[in-house]
């Protein structure tokens, strides 16, 4: 299978990496050239094999829904890159209509 | 050099005060700061002498716990409170943990003393610990060498005497091949052994905490007290406890045919003939075996792997922790910038390789068939396992790289991961025990064992090591 550069810029938006065009050529590159190695699972018959998706296939472990303190609001907050007093900072998602 | 060789012995010296606690942790950082070139740290924690003179009085006093004195580096992948953790990226520069890791909460309790936060390949994501915001380890055997990763800086540490012990992580074989690289012992725990809370997660059906030492005595010591059911993991399990040191056992050794047909080079072909041909006059069975997929793990981790980091990582959006660009005018940017600029090459590789196995479309054809591989995998373990009671193979195809070799060719790089990955996708544990030939470095053997019996995997590394 080979991936195009549209397709790579794709995935980049997907992946929410601005990528630069001397990126995008050398992950094209990269990619088919892994991608071509990952199609020799093709060789393998796996119509009838279930996925594992955990090397203990362990499931459903459960405990007492129990109200318990875990962290402080401070310390949530204390590596955040913006903040407003108990709040994390973002740029404003609404627009506004005056101006 | 040490007066001592390992923690037992370290602590008879403590205790009949012919070693000072505070000189020998006084030694670590006086030999971190001398050979400051090799790059293993990324922080030294200051309060290592405080808490050395602390421990000093409880040994003395009798009260100390199991690990009391032994000075430990921590991967900077595991959170400590209070302490930086960057996974060595760019994307949490200044950021400081809020909780401690299980794993290394319970090296505090039994009084070990934790030296700083060791260099590796960023979020865990590579085998030589050249993709690092806080650049290159060097190899202390030889410094124009990589000392492998992903848990190259603790590696490194051990084995150029910063410490006595380092905790790594490994979800594809980044605490075996440092080790093998750098002479050392590592071992990677049944998955779920260990607790991963608070260890930053790459794939995380594969991630394991494990220590990496200078003797098999301390590594089981540490592998002991980490190790447990952890209420804040629900992956981690109940698990028996490791009788070590265990009683001389001769074991039935599998030897599998499709990791010895091409690609070995001569050192690490001599090497294991050699250990094969002393396993035998000792009384240990080596019996041929098959694993008949061999030959489709590489590609079945690497799709797995990245397709969980791509979704691991999404966490990264700036928001609660990570850098943030002050041009930053709308919600996209936000995201887009702080990725951009946080991450490094390797990681966006994995990152882009993950979500095109995710995406519509590839999903069936990549990752679900790629899981289907991991069980056809883990069966051939199974019934490998029926037969023998470990399995035999190098830890890594050659020695440590030259720096610089794979740094152009990511295949070329995850094709050396060929015997760990295997451990990785069906959950066993494994062990990489040093040899040394004559004129080369070091090179790893790794032992495999199935789930929950790293208990033989220390009696055979004892064993070959006496």
């Amino acid at each position: 299978m080979s991936v195009s550069k549209d397709e790579i810029k794709n995935i980049a938006k997907l992946a929410k990496l601005n990528l630069n065009e001397a990126e995008i050529n050398e992950f094209t590159g990269d990619m088919n050239k892994i991608l071509d190695y990952m199609d020799k699972l093709n060789e393998l018959d796996t119509d009838n094999i279930r996925p594992l998706s955990n090397p203990l296939e362990t499931y459903n472990v459960l405990r007492e829904d129990e109200l318990k303190r875990s962290i402080d609001r401070e310390d949530a907050l204390k590596n955040a890159p913006g903040r407003n007093d108990e709040f994390f900072r973002v740029p404003k998602v609404i627009k506004s209509d005056k101006k | 050099m040490l007066p001592y060789k390992t923690h037992t012995e370290k602590i008879r010296l403590i205790q009949k005060a012919q070693l000072s606690l505070i000189e020998n942790v006084e030694f670590f950082l006086s030999q971190i700061s001398v050979h400051k070139d090799i790059n293993a740290f990324n922080f030294l924690f200051d309060d290592a002498i405080d808490r050395a003179n602390k421990i000093e009085q409880k040994i003395k006093e009798g009260t100390s716990g199991k690990l009391a004195g032994m000075v430990i580096a921590v991967k900077d992948l595991l959170s400590v409170k209070d302490k930086p953790l960057t996974c060595s990226s760019k994307i949490l520069r200044g950021f400081e943990a809020i909780y401690t890791a299980t794993s290394i909460e319970k090296l505090i309790d039994e009084d070990a003393i934790l030296i700083g936060k060791t260099n590796c390949d960023e979020f865990g994501m590579g085998s030589t610990n050249e993709n690092s915001a806080f650049g290159p380890v060097l190899n202390p055997l030889d410094k124009l060498k990589v000392p492998g990763g992903s848990s190259g800086g603790s590696a490194a540490a051990v084995a150029a005497n910063f410490c006595d012990a380092a905790i790594g992580t490994d979800t594809g074989g980044s605490i075996r091949q440092p080790a093998a690289f750098t002479g050392t012992f590592g071992i990677k725990p049944t998955y779920g052994r260990v607790s991963r809370y608070g260890l930053t997660a790459y794939a995380s059906s594969f991630d394991c905490v494990g220590p990496i030492a200078k003797n098999v005595l301390d590594l089981a010591l540490i592998l002991k007290i980490i190790s447990g059911k952890d209420e804040l993991d629900s992956t981690s399990s109940e698990s028996n406890e490791i009788q070590f040191p265990s009683q001389n056992k001769k074991y039935k050794i599998g030897l599998p045919k499709e990791y010895f047909k091409e690609g070995l080079t001569e050192e690490v072909k001599t090497g294991i003939e050699i250990t094969i041909e002393n396993l035998e006059k000792t009384g240990h069975e080596i019996i041929d075996i098959s694993l008949p997929h061999s030959d489709y793990t590489i590609a079945a981790y690497y799709i797995l792997a990245t397709a969980e980091a791509s979704s691991n990582l999404a966490r990264f959006d700036g928001v609660r922790y990570g850098l943030r660009n002050e041009k930053i005018r709308t919600f996209d940017e936000l995201y887009n910038l702080t990725k951009t600029e946080g991450f490094g090459k390797e990681v966006k590789r994995r990152i882009m390789l993950g979500t095109y196995v995710l995406s519509s479309g590839y999903y069936d054809a990549y990752y679900s068939k790629a899981q289907k591989v991991r069980r056809l995998i883990k069966e051939d373990f199974d019934n490998a396992f029926r037969e023998v009671d470990l399995i035999i193979s190098p830890t890594a195809p050659s020695t440590a790289y030259k720096i610089g070799d794979t740094v152009n060719d990511p295949l070329q790089m995850y094709l050396g991961d060929i015997y760990t990955v295997s451990a990785n996708l069906t959950g066993i544990p494994a062990i990489s025990v040093p040899y040394q030939s004559e004129n080369s470095l070091p090179i790893g053997i790794q032992f495999m064992a199935s789930h929950f019996n790293e208990e033989i995997l220390l009696d055979i590394a004892q064993q070959i090591t006496e």
